[in-house]
């Protein structure tokens, strides 16, 4: 057992060893979120044939609207590439600006998966129609719940900057929710290679 | 936070090679260019390479990653293959004993 310090007055705040530990404990966790994607990936795969009398993937999919997301989605992770590269920097309002840039493609891209679902329920696609829909509302829509809570996470890491600046906690969680935000785009890569593609193929 | 996986160079090399990924599989779905199992093919490949990419670009992750984070990779790896080998594996192979 390592001695435990209780915090004096004046103390400088997490050390670079807890804010390491807090990466990896991040890490862990951004793990655990992959393996519940991985599985519901597992799911739609079982289902995808399971349509039921409902439509099939080929009817309810649009190929330019998903090119759209995924261009909103891999603009967005580069631009939030550019506001951690401007907190490293010490460049407090470009890390603002490159987070507000960030939101506003996150928005264009939640815009697009809301006008895709309200679409598809008013057309009888809804989830309950078939198994097939079942697992692609869960799977996609888990994805678009977690970009929902990464653009809280995005404004409030804005307020943190303008309001406490550029210290070593802010960028500590800033780096931790960048790491958020990009694993959410891998997850989309598995989602327009597994889901959207093969619909179109098959 | 390591300053090497902080660069606009990389940033941006990483932005072009996840960028051509995503346009090749989605230009050969559009225009049907190839034959269904060579599509799949190439969909599949350019996916695992932009996983890659994503992986070394944007999050960082290279020979100087801590050798934790990449036991968690590799135990999170083990686990996927389990369940979603084992899932795939059972509900097909009784997806065609009940035809």
């Amino acid at each position: 057992m390592s001695t435990y310090s209780p915090k004096t007055t004046g103390s400088p705040g997490p050390t670079e060893e807890t804010l390491d530990i807090r990466d990896l404990g991040f890490w862990l966790y951004l793990m655990t979120d992959a393996i519940i994607f991985s599985l519901l990936f597992a799911t739609y795969v079982v289902m995808f044939q399971n349509t039921a009398t409902g439509p099939l993937p080929i009817d309810v999919f649009d190929i330019k609207h998903v090119f759209a997301e995924t261009m909103f989605l891999l603009f967005s992770s580069v631009t939030f590439g550019f506001a951690s590269l401007a907190s490293v920097r010490e460049h407090k309002s470009q890390a603002v600006f490159w987070l507000i840039v960030t939101i506003v493609l996150g928005l264009g891209f939640i815009s697009l998966e809301v006008i895709e679902f309200v679409g598809m329920i008013e057309s009888g696609a809804g989830p309950q129609t078939s198994g097939f829909l079942t697992a692609f509302f869960t799977l996609v829509g888990t994805h678009g719940a977690h970009v929902s809570l990464g653009m809280i996470g995005i404004m409030v890491m804005i307020f943190q900057i303008l309001i406490k600046g550029l210290t070593s906690p802010v960028k500590s969680r800033l780096h931790r929710l960048g790491m958020f935000w990009h694993f959410l785009d891998i997850v989309w890569i598995g989602i327009f290679s597994i889901v959207y593609m093969p619909g179109w193929l098959i | 936070m390591h300053p090497q996986s902080h660069s606009a160079k990389r940033l941006i090399t990483g932005f072009i090679l996840a960028l051509a990924l995503t346009l090749i599989p989605f230009a050969i779905v559009w225009t049907m260019a190839f034959p269904v199992e060579l599509t799949f093919g190439i969909i599949a490949l350019c996916a695992l390479v932009q996983v890659g990419v994503h992986l070394h670009y944007f999050l960082g992750i290279d020979s100087r990653t801590p050798i934790e984070n990449v036991l968690a990779i590799c135990f999170a790896g083990v686990l996927i293959f389990l369940m979603v080998g084992g899932t795939l594996w059972i509900m097909f192979d009784l997806y065609e004993r009940m035809m």
